[in-house]
Formats: C-alpha cells, structure tokens, sequence
C-alpha cells in the first residue's frame, strides 16, 4: 500500500486472478503500444523533411493487400485471446463456491447493512470469517449502488425491485475497504464500509458476543446500537462534525432554522417526526435525502434512540454552544 | 463579366470583379438568417468552442476540489452539479456537435465541390433547434442537475433536481443532430462534383458519411428514452423505478443503446480529418484508402452492437455480458486498422510538423493508448475490478479528449486559414500544442493508476491513500487550462491579426483549397471537375495558388 502506483495486497484468489489477466493484458499491450508508438516516432523523425532534399519524390505506394490481411488478422487473434482468458477468470470468480454461507446485503443512502444467517446484523462493517467462502445476496432500498471490494478486484452493482451476488473467498485475515461505486446522491463519496476477515475462532466469539448484547443493554446504549445498526451514524455524527445531515451532537433541546424561514426546537416530537417524516422539517442548508424510517423502527426503538440522542447533549441552546466554541478558539 | 452558377443565378462580384468573400455581408441577420453552410457552420464552432471553454472550467474545479482529501472549497451537492454539468456540456454541446455540425457543415460542401448542403434551410433550422436546447438546459439551472450524465434511474426520476426540463433540452440537441445527418447524407450522395465516385471522396467525407448514419439511426432512441423518463417524472408511470413496477436496467440498456454508438458519432470524423492531415504533411498518399474508408463503415456497424460493455457489473445476466464482451473486442480490430494505415503513410514520407500535422501525430500517439486501455475494459475480469473507477475516467479522456478533442484542434489549425483567411502564429500554435501535450497527460495518466488501486469516479471526496496521485493530476490540469489558453488567444489573435493566408498554404490537393480564402459565398466560381483522387501526392506536384 505504500507505492502510490500499485493496487492494494491481492486479498483472495480472486485477486490473484483478475491481477493475472490485467498484467497479461497488460505486458501484450505494452509489447504492441512499443511496437506502434516506437514506428510512429521513428518514421516521423527518420523521414522528416530536410531542406535540402526538399523536392525528393516520395514513395508512391497507395496500399498493400498482404500487408492489410495481416493486420487484420494479428488484432484478431490478440483480442480473441484477451477476450478468452476474461472470460474464462469472470466465469471463476462469479461461480458459487460450495458450502458458502448466505449473507444478505441491504444498501441505502448512504450505508450498507448486513443481515447474517445467525441472526445477527452489523451496518457499514462486514465480519466474517477467514477460509469460508460467502454469498452475498443484495438489493437496494432506494436508487443504484455498486458494492466494490479493492483488494479482492471484485465489483457488482446493487440494484433496487432485484437480487444480485457477489461471491467472495476470504482468505487473509485483515480490514479491507469496501465502496460504493455507482453514483447514488449527495452522500455517494461518504458511502464506505469495512470488511473486517477475523480468525474463525475470533469470529466465533464476536458472533456470540453480539448475539447476547442486544439482550442487556440499557436505554441509550440501545439507542445507540440502533443507530448504528441502522446507519443514520453514516450521515450524522455524533462528535459535532458536520457530514450530510446534522450533528447529533447537542441535537435535543437545541434551536435550528428551517428550510423556509422557520424555527423548531428539537424535542421528542420533533425527533420522531424527523425519522418517520423527513422531508417534513429540513435544516437550513442540508439536502432532503434522507429516507424514512417508518416500519424499520417502531415506537420502543425510537424512545431508545431519544434517551441516546439526550446523553449527548447538555442542554444548552446552540448559540452558546458556538459562543463556546468561539471562545474557545480565542484561547 | 457576371459569371453564373450551375443553375444560372449570377454570382455577386465585389468591386474587385471578385466574387464576394462569405465573411464579407455584415450585420447580426446576415448571420442568424444565413443558409450558407460556411455561416451556419462557424456559428456552430462558436457556440460548441464557447462551451467548451465553459465545460473547461467546470473540470478544472472537479480537480480544485479533488486536490486533497477534505477539500471544502464547495460542498458535495455542488461538486455533483458541477462533475454532472461538465459531461453533459463536454458531451451533448461540445463533442458531439463540433466535429459533425461545425467543421462538418463549413467542409463537407466544399470538399465534395458543391454550393451548398441539399437543405439549406433545414440546416439553419437545425441551429436554431440546437439553440433552443441550449437555452431551455440552462433554464434547468434553477434546480441544477445532480445525476451525472447518465440519468441512472432510479436516482434521476426522484432527484429534486430539474430533469424533466433538462432531459427536454438534449431531446432538442438530438432532434437538431438527426436533421444533421440527414443532410448530410443527402448531401454526400446527390451533390458530389462530376467526376467524384466514392472512391475519390476525400476520407473525412467517409468519416461524416458513417457518422451522419449513426446520428440518424441511434439518436431517436435517446429521445425516446428520455420522454419515458418525463413521463415517469410527470405522471407516475412506472417504467424504470422498481417501486413502480419499472426496471432500472431498462433504462441503461436504452440510454447505452444510444450512448455507445454516438461515441463513434465522436471519433469517426476526428478520425476523418487526420487522414486528412497526414498524407498533406507527408507529401504522400495515403496508405490503403480502401481500408481506412471501409473501416470507418464497419466501426459504425459494430458500435450498435457493443452496448452492452457498459453494463458488465449492473445485474444484466452473465450471458449478455459473455456476448457483449466479445462483440466489443471486435470494433477494436477495424480501429488498430486506421492507426497502422496512417503510420503506413508516414514511411518514406516527406514530412514536415506544422501545427495541424503535430495535432494530427498527437491523435494517433494519445488514441493508441486510449485503445489499449481499452482492452482492460472489454475483458470481462479486469473489467469487474476498473469498472465505474478513475480507470474508465482515464480510458474515455484519452479516448475523447486525446482523440475526438485533439484531432478537432488538428482540423481546426489545418481549415484556419480557409475559414479565417488568415494564418495563424506558429510559434504560439506550437506552444499550446505543447503545454496541451504534456498537460493533457499529467491530468490523466495518474488517473489510470488511480483507478487501479480502487478510487470510484464520482467522489466528491477520497481517503488519504488517494492523494498523492490527486494533486498530480490536479496540477496536471493546470498545465493544460494554459495550453487550452494560449490556443484560444492565437485564434483571436489570428483572425484580427494573422498573415493573409493563400488559397493553399498546406499544398493540399483536396477541392477545399481550390476556393478562395476565405471562400466566397458560392465556394467555387465553376464547380470543379474530378479526374483522380485527392491524394496523389507522389504523383505531381501540387501548384502553390490557383
């Protein structure tokens, strides 16, 4: 990863693979870029007008049947193998493994959740096991998304109303990145998750664990796990950065201004609007993108995610928090 | 004294007993009423290099913005407004016109020595319908477009953004580009001079021919597809959002279905004008006419075919990709065809690197390379890992700007002196060459391996392990804004300052040069007569002036 020209590790033997076929494709195109650049530059030089031969006649040769025959022909049989060896790698890498464990991929503006066959669901962070091969079997909740993993050179967009699989054999334990590659709004570029390859034994211990969490977790802590789980955390921070929507930070209890010259306090009506309603009440200066969360988040949900959203907040109206923060920048 | 046309109106002759130059009558009606081709077809050139200029710009801030990691210069909704107004600009009010409708409507007549296109007043309309279109796409900025180019459904049927307006807007710019190609494949077959049989065309008429064909025949498909997308936005029916009973792959495979073939609407003419060029700077005939003409048929007819490429990854079944990866190969072999025709031509040539003819080399050298790339694209495994990458970003500027754009320059520095009547300062036509050279290669090349190691297009922003090549490619695009600069003020400068220019600076022995410079209103005061092909240079040797 430190040659800024090189691609990330190859991470399975799909990497392996499609690497072959880019640097066989690559070492014949190199041999003909040469070969053709090399007689371009060469004749443009070799036969460059001198001045003192400036009325020498030139060659009247206007075609040359053997010549084009075979320039046909060796193109040809060039793209005919390229054509093949792609093949043959794309019909690799998109089979099915056997014994390869389902996991369901549901994309959205502007996250990736993941649904596996235990039960579990994680959002934004794919956890498996090394040595098993997986299907991912995913469809979309709103427009086109394209689930790119880098070093594992494998790609497929996800698509809404359909079902589309990627296959993966995860060999090397590690954390690879995972992007989405098919533009999908405002949030696109943020739309990054992780896959994280533990050892067996680790993803063992990490599935029973987040089994059992869910069961004694307080209020906001649910609250919290909801919100991950549901991926509001990709376009609101919790820390008071500003991403695509607002801050959580210091959210409850705090004054915004609306799109269309209003005011509202954020209060518990308010929060439970924004997540059933969003485009009910916009923030001035972000982008109603947002999806609703209707019938994905019930009543009980909601209050969990209130009792979070207050622990993150002071109180205090959002003037003297930037009072503060100018204050403290004087400093 | 008064001479006649061939269908005996008397050519007007200025005080000089001279037929008038087109460039003399003045006045804003003698230009917006205009039915000669030449007139309509420098409004053309205006309009197409002014918003190249504009779409420029807005490439220019894509590369400000990506410079490194956290750039907040502008947020990400503007950054896609501005990454979507680049393509549409660069593609349906630059590209696609320019070569065709520009430096197509002012030369296809006088190469072929004719008066005039067959329609002269579909021709006019046709410009104004394309201002039309401009003119309501910008009424779209009032809620700009967010899409991309591509108006992906769903996203492009939910957006905020004005679509239905927009997507109304290309629809007219199509409508004008068929009526184009219309005439001109009238033109081509009815108006040629006596004695012009195909295989005398000169082969940048072959070019617009396969082009005009392609215009005719793909572009109503595109407004067709975006009535479908109108009629979802404006009245629900579910055509391509699942939601609605639609499928969004119906949509890509009706937009590529256009979209393909009219990158050959792009390429081919460009192609035209550097066999064109070549063999004038060689003093040598083109190498295998034949092939270089049929090539450019066979390319058109095996770009309807390909389409599909686009769409290896979307969820389109793996058979359809099977067929279409191999069928992609294919236009590959006709193309590697031209470019060793024309190296063909350079051998025991005579040549000499006026600025045309460095455009020209330009072309082969930057599009062999594009084509090469290309070969990752069309091989179904490599295409899964640098597919919708900066890699297909690179791949499409080398292919567009290195090709289609640099073999526009390399036609609009050889017609300069036709159209103008001037020359052009070398040394500056040299330098822009140059800075347009290395800039143009700064910007992109870092761009393939940036799509290599995984960089998506489209991202307004990147982790920090993209940016070192970044900041290269946006320094990069630096170099070449100045080359593009220096290139614009040598044509103002030329036009209001250049040298006289001769009936035939180059020596050339296409018909364009046997009419005045600037040509008069008529083109030619007798319509030439035809007893050879246009490339026999080795032969004789051409007179200086007529």
């Amino acid at each position: 990863m430190t040659n800024a020209y090189a691609a990330g590790e190859a991470a399975s033997r799909s990497a392996l693979q499609i690497d072959a076929v880019f640097f066989f494709i690559t070492a014949v195109s190199l041999f003909f870029f040469f070969l053709v650049e090399g007689l371009l530059i060469y004749f443009a030089i070799r036969y460059r007008r001198k001045k003192a031969s400036e009325d020498a006649a030139t060659s009247d040769v206007k075609s040359h049947l053997v010549l084009e025959i075979v320039w046909v022909i060796i193109p040809s049989l060039v793209v005919l193998v390229f054509f093949a060896y792609g093949y043959v790698v794309y019909r690799d890498v998109t089979t099915p493994a056997p014994g390869s464990s389902d996991i369901n991929v549901v994309a959205r503006q502007f996250s990736y959740e993941f649904k596996y066959p235990d039960g579990n669901t994680t959002v934004d962070e794919l956890r498996l096991p090394a040595g098993k091969p997986v299907k991912l079997i995913m469809t979309s909740q709103d427009v086109l998304h394209g689930f790119f993993l880098p070093d594992f050179r494998l790609k497929q967009d996800v698509v809404p109303g359909q079902y589309t699989y990627l296959y993966l054999q995860p060999d090397k334990e590690g954390t690879y990145d995972i992007f989405c590659t098919q533009y999908c709004g405002v949030g696109h570029s943020t739309m990054r998750a992780k896959l994280v390859v533990m050892s067996p034994v680790d993803y063992a211990k990490w599935a029973q664990a987040a089994k059992t969490a869910g069961a004694v977790m307080s209020l906001p802590e649910k609250g919290r796990d909801l919100l991950s789980k549901s991926g509001c955390l990709g376009c609101h921070s919790i820390d008071g950065s500003v991403k695509i929507g607002p801050t959580f930070k210091g959210l409850y209890g705090r004054e915004s201004h609306l799109e269309g010259d209003r005011e509202v306090v954020a209060d518990e009506d308010y929060i439970r609007e924004s997540i059933y309603d969003p485009g009910a009440k916009i923030v001035r200066g972000f982008p109603n993108v947002m999806p609703t969360f209707k019938g994905r988040l019930s009543d009980d949900d909601i209050a969990a995610i209130i009792a979070y959203l207050k622990t993150l907040s002071g109180g205090k109206s959002e003037r003297e928090e930037e009072k503060k923060e100018k204050g403290e920048r004087k400093k | 004294m008064a001479e006649t046309t061939a269908d005996g109106a008397a050519i007007p002759l200025n005080g000089n007993g001279r037929s008038k130059g087109y460039l003399e009558e003045k006045g804003f009606w003698s230009w917006a009423l205009t039915l000669d081709h030449k007139r309509i077809g420098v409004l053309y050139l205006l309009t197409t290099l002014l918003f190249f200029l504009v779409g420029g710009i807005f490439g220019l801030l894509i590369r400000i913005k990506l410079m490194y990691p956290g750039q907040e210069i502008f947020s990400h909704h503007v950054y896609n407004v501005i990454f979507t107004l680049h393509g549409s600009i660069m593609i349906f009010l630059f590209i696609i016109p320019a070569i065709p409708s520009g430096l197509g409507n002012f030369f296809i007549p006088l190469l072929i020595g004719a008066r005039d296109v067959a329609f002269p007043r579909l021709n006019l309309a046709s410009y104004w319908i394309f201002v039309a279109g401009i003119l309501i796409m910008l009424a779209s900025l009032l809620r700009p477009m967010d899409t991309g180019w591509t108006f992906y459904t769903p996203y492009s049927a939910k957006t905020a953004a004005d679509v239905t307006l927009l997507s109304f807007g290309i629809f007219l710019i199509g409508m004008s580009s068929i009526l184009t190609g219309l005439n001109f494949i009238v033109t081509i077959h009815k108006l040629r001079a006596p004695g012009m049989d195909w295989h005398r065309l000169p082969l940048f008429i072959w070019g617009m021919y396969s082009t005009s064909i392609i215009q005719v025949v793909a572009t109503p498909v595109v407004g067709v597809t975006f009535l479908l997308l109108a009629m979802e936005r404006l009245f629900g029916i579910g055509f391509f959002d699942p939601a609605k009973g639609g499928d969004p792959l119906l949509f890509q495979h009706f937009f590529w279905f256009y979209s393909h073939p009219v990158v050959y609407v792009m390429i081919l003419p460009a192609m035209g004008i550097i066999s064109e060029v070549v063999p004038v700077f060689s003093r040598k005939p083109i190498f295998g006419y034949k092939a270089i003409a049929y090539s450019s048929l066979a390319i058109a007819f095996i770009g309807f075919f390909v389409w599909g490429h686009h769409m290896f990854v979307s969820g389109m079944s793996k058979t359809a990709s099977i067929i279409f990866s191999f069928l992609t190969f294919f236009v590959a072999v006709p193309t590697a065809v031209k470019v060793f025709n024309w190296i063909a031509t350079l051998y025991k040539g005579s040549i000499t690197f006026e600025s045309p003819m460095l455009y020209a080399l330009t072309f082969i050298f930057l599009f062999t390379f594009g084509g090469l790339t290309g070969m990752f694209l069309g091989a179904l495994a490599t295409n899964v890992h640098v597919h919708d990458t900066y890699f297909v970003v690179a791949h499409f500027h080398y292919t567009m700007m290195g090709g289609t754009v640099v073999g526009f320059l390399a036609g609009l520095h050889y017609w300069f002196p036709k159209m103008t009547g001037r020359m052009l300062n070398e040394k500056l036509a040299r330098l822009g060459w140059l800075l347009t050279f290395i800039g143009f290669n700064v910007t992109f090349l870092t761009q393939f391996f940036l799509g290599y190691k995984g960089m998506p297009r489209r991202w307004a922003e990147y982790p920090a392990q993209f940016q070192d090549l970044n900041i290269v490619s946006t320094v990069g695009s630096w170099i070449l804004g100045a080359g593009i600069l220096i290139m614009v003020v040598n044509f103002i400068r030329g036009y209001y300052a250049g040298e006289p220019a001769p009936a035939n600076p180059w020596k050339s022995l296409t018909l364009e040069w046997q009419a005045a410079s600037p040509p008069s209103t008529e083109n030619f005061e007798k319509i030439p007569v035809v007893t050879d092909w246009p490339y026999g240079y080795a032969k004789r040797k051409p007179e200086g002036n007529e």
